[in-house]
Formats: structure tokens, sequence, C-alpha cells
């Protein structure tokens, strides 16, 4: 549905967006992460036809953005960041010139605004004027604009910002429940969001895509991914140090905790033996009083930071 | 017809948006009440004696416009931009000339209402006398083309800056320049030391030269197209103007 290649966008000197390419296919829900200013934004920008790229393309159910802009941007419903909408409008007159704007009239318009109210939970504040509402419902509000009439297509520019917990937990699960039949692209910094309701995620940095595949195969990047914690009992950092020092697949070895009735340690595999580390530590620790014993998952915000700021990162693990 | 019902929608938005403000009130209130000082008071309606608009009533419409069509003018674009629904409202289906377009309309129709108000002026004018009402038509009529063109003027400075206050400011400026090109005064100053060529193209920008003719019941081409081309030139202004915005 979403196709992009090589898109760029020159503000200035600045290369905002640099050569991204990626597309998103009906039933996707792309979780697009990236710190601030690394251009997420601005490609979005792009995608809803709002400002034309400088180089590469953009395509919307096999329609340009740039040559066949209207019949793109009909397939669309976009959320832009901070959720403007008409201050001097009430909820219903925002969502019934959103309608009639995208060629919904009479009842289809009546059906399409009473659809999204229900479902963005607006029936308490339908009446009253944009410029009263909470940032929440202000939100939710520029929220059902976006899917009014029904897209093919959301472009969500972080959607989530600034609701609270239980708005958030609505949106995500709103999201993945339309991600079965629509292509979503949406944005955020939320790492949390994007295992609550992504089937992808594409990593952008300084304009550049630096990471693209879904949450499992990014975390698999991650140095945790098949780490070993183990609280051994009776024993010392330095002797368990030692020990699982001598085993082949281990890469390194840091102390969780030590205290006088044991030690907790956490063991990092060897990019080869990802998988099987727990299994050779058990086979090599022979006579160990185990408590507790756990292979971790990767974590995506290490990845995240791993691959956004390498040299911080190597800088902080040297020092350790 | 998806190009009309289109401005119509934005047009009827931008329509509600005046009447759900104080803006809209407070403006008709204000112009109503310096159109009938200035045509009673200052204007000399009855001291001179004659069933006509034309000196008394049309003649001011061009310093009131000054002030008042900018005002109406200056949201148009700067509010969309400030509060960020240009982002919205051009990721519509809908072209960047469709929107501009339908708020110009939309400001348009609104000030031809409060012209439309004055009436009363109309009915008092008839009651005492019997003065020509095809003078007063075309007048009203070249009124209304004027208010035009100064708020297309408007429309364009609004375009430029998200402050409102830079655009009423500048658009003041621009349209005080199309007075003062015909203003008399001005005028003599110019034919001073200017060749009267010159002076001849000052006085053809000047919106009063241009609505002299309206006033006198002379539908001339020329003072149509003069307010015609300045809509048609602003509003262009406008869209390239917004292009420039979004192209970065």
């Amino acid at each position: 549905m979403i196709k992009v290649q090589n898109l760029a966008k020159v503000f200035g000197a600045k290369r905002a967006v640099d050569g991204v390419s990626f597309s998103v296919e009906r039933g996707e829900v792309l979780g697009f992460l990236g710190p601030n200013g690394a251009g997420k934004s601005t490609t979005m920008r792009m995608i809803t036809g709002f400002i034309p790229p400088s180089a590469g393309t953009a395509s919307v159910g096999g329609f340009d953005v740039v040559a066949q802009p209207i019949q793109a941007k009909r397939l669309v419903g976009y959320l832009p960041e901070n959720a403007p909408a008409y201050t001097d409008m009430t909820v219903h007159g925002f969502l019934n010139f959103a309608a009639e704007i995208r060629g919904l009239t009479g009842d289809a318009k009546k059906k399409a605004v009473y659809r999204v109210v229900e479902m963005c939970f607006l029936e308490s504040v339908l009446h009253q004027s944009v410029e009263t509402l909470s940032k929440g419902y202000r939100h939710r509000t520029c929220f059902a604009q976006s899917i009014i009439h029904d897209p093919e297509v959301l472009v969500l520019d972080e959607p989530t910002d600034g609701l609270d917990p239980n708005q958030k937990h609505e949106v995500r699960q709103l999201i993945r429940r339309m991600g079965e039949k629509k292509a979503i692209i949406f944005s955020t910094h939320i790492l949390e969001e994007v295992d609550a309701s992504c089937s992808r995620v594409i990593i952008i940095d300084r304009g550049r895509v630096v990471a693209n595949g879904t949450p499992d195969e990014l975390r698999a990047r991650s140095d945790w991914a098949g780490a070993v914690t183990l609280r051994v009992g009776g024993l010392t950092g330095a002797a368990a140090r030692d020990q699982l020092g001598r085993i082949p697949e281990v890469k390194h070895i840091s102390i969780v905790a030590e205290d006088p009735s044991g030690v907790s340690v956490r063991v990092y595999p060897k990019p080869s033996a990802t998988r099987q580390l727990a299994r050779v530590i058990g086979e090599a620790t022979h006579g160990w009083r185990i408590e507790e014993l756990h292979t971790e998952e990767g974590r995506l915000d290490e990845v995240f930071r791993n691959i956004t700021m390498p040299d911080t990162v190597n800088a902080r693990e040297e020092k350790e | 017809m998806n190009t009309w019902s289109n401005i119509r929608t934005i047009a009827k938005r931008e329509l509600a948006a005046y009447f759900s403000s104080p803006l809209a009130y407070v403006f008709i209130v204000i112009f109503l009440l310096l159109c009938g000082f200035f045509t009673f008071m200052v204007g000399g309606f009855f001291e001179r004696g004659e069933a006509s608009l034309v000196r008394p009533f049309f003649d001011w419409h061009p310093w009131f416009y000054l002030f008042l069509v900018p005002a109406v003018g200056m949201r148009l674009w700067a509010e969309e931009r400030r509060v960020g629904t240009i982002e919205l409202l051009l990721t519509m289906p809908i072209t960047a000339w469709q929107a501009i377009v339908g708020k110009f309309l939309a400001s348009w129709l609104f000030l031809g209402l409060a012209l439309v108000l004055t009436f009363p002026i109309v009915m008092t004018v008839n009651y005492l006398g019997s003065p020509d009402n095809g003078l007063i038509i075309s007048g009203y009529i070249g009124s209304w083309l004027m208010a035009g063109a100064y708020l297309s003027i408007s429309c364009f400075t609004s375009a430029m800056t998200r402050t409102q206050v830079v655009s009423f400011i500048v658009s003041v400026v621009i349209c005080l320049f199309l007075i003062l090109a015909g203003f008399p005064p001005v005028i003599r100053l110019l034919e001073g030391w200017a060749q009267p060529w010159l002076v001849d193209v000052v006085t053809s920008f000047s919106v009063i030269t241009h609505f002299d003719g309206f006033q006198k019941g002379v539908l001339d081409t020329r003072d149509i197209v003069f307010f015609g081309s300045i809509i048609g030139f602003s509003l262009f202004t406008t869209s390239v103007i917004l292009r420039g915005h979004r192209a970065g």
C-alpha cells in the first residue's frame, strides 16, 4: 500500500531525510522509531503529501503523492504531530467538516461521525468547543478525524503523545485492531508501544534507515539476547567468574550483586551460542547451589541506543 | 463538481468560524457605527440637501476598509499555520487552490453581509427623497469589489507569517499605498515634479480612481478588471507562498 523509494528532503544545508526506502502492505503495522529530529515527521509529511520530497518517490495505493496527490490523499488518514484541530469549532462540527471534505454526505456522513465518536470515546464532549478540551480529548478528536473515512492507509505521528496510561493503552489496542485490515505507519519514541502494536519496526537516525525488521528480530540484535542470569548460593564473585570464564561459549561476565550468602552473575554469550548458553552453564557448574537461573530476552531500548548512538554505548561499556 | 463542493465545504467552515468568535459581531457593529457616524455627522448627509449616497457614504469606504478588512483577513492563513491545522487542511484530498478560494470566498461573503446590513441608510435616503438607486447599487458593487481586493491582499500577507499582527500591519501598508496613489493631495504633490505619464501610471494603481467610476454609476470593464486582477494576482501569490513554505 505504501511504497517509499530513496526519499530525501533537504532543508537548506540540512538533509532531514536522506534516502529512505521501505514499504508497508495491508495488514502491517509499521513502527517508526528514532531519536528526536531523526526525520520521522518529515518522512510522514512527505508520504501524506504535505511537503514535496527533494528527491525520491513515495506512493500510496499505487498513486504517486506528487503526480496524483488527490487520489493518494483520498486513501490516507493522517494524524499530524501535536494533533492540531480547529479550536473555534465544536468536536461535532469539526468531525462533520472532516467527513464532508472527505466526500461523505447525508446518511453516510452521519454514520461515519457516529462511528468515530464511539470508537474514540468522544460522546461526552461532542458539543464542546475544541478549545476547551483537555489534551487527551483533543488528541482523540484529531485521531477520530483521521479515521473518519475508514482509510486503507493510516499515518499517525506520535499517536499516544500526551495521553494518560489508560488512553495510551486504548489507542494501542485500536491501532492493533485496525492494523489487521489496513496499512499503518506510526511513529513513537516509546519502545513498549512497539511491542504492543507493531508487526514491523524501522529505526531511523539522522535521516537514514538504520534497522528494519520484526520486533523479535531487532531484539535478537541486543547483547542481552540469550544472556543468562543466575544466582548461586555460597559462592564468591571471584570464584564464579573464574569457573564461568572457562566456558568457551562465554563472551564476558558481569557480577550483578554479591553478598555473603551468594552471588548474582550475568553471563553474555558469544554470537554463535545465543540459544544454548543456559544448557552449557548447567553442565559446567555441577555442584553449585543454583537458586535462580533464567535466559534474558533482548531488550529493544538497548538495541535502539546501540544503533542510534553507538559511540556513547561503546564508551560506557569499556568503562565498565 | 467536486471542486465546487470542496470549496463550499471550506467556505462554510470558515464562515462558521467567524460567527463562532466575537470577531464577526464586533466587526459588523463597528463597521455599521462607522458608516452611520461618518455619513450623517462627518459627511454632512443632511447639510448637503441632496438625495445621494455617493459623497457622504461611499467616499469613506476605502478608508474604513483600510483597517477593517485586514482585521478580517489576517487570521485566514496565519492562524492555520500557528495552530498547525494547515497540515490537516493540505493533506485532505483537496488542492491548495480550492482551500485558498474557499477561504477567500467565505471572508468576502462575510464582508458582503456587513455591507448589506447598511441598508437602513439606503432606506433613509429613499424616504427623504428620490435618489438614483442605480447609482447606489453600482456604488455597492464597487465597494464590495474593493473590499475583495483588500481582502485578497490580506490573504497573501496572512500566508506570509504565523503572526496575525504582522499580517495586519503589512496589509494595511499595502492597502494604504493603493489608496494614496489616487488620493487628491498626493496626486497634486506628484504633479509638481513628475511627468504626466508617470502620474497616470501611479493613479491607475489606486483603488480610489477605480472606485470613482462605480460611484458615478459607470460599470466600466477596466475598473472591474482592475479589482479582479488584484484579487487574482494576490490569490496566486498566496498559493506560491504556501507552496514555498511546504517546499522548505
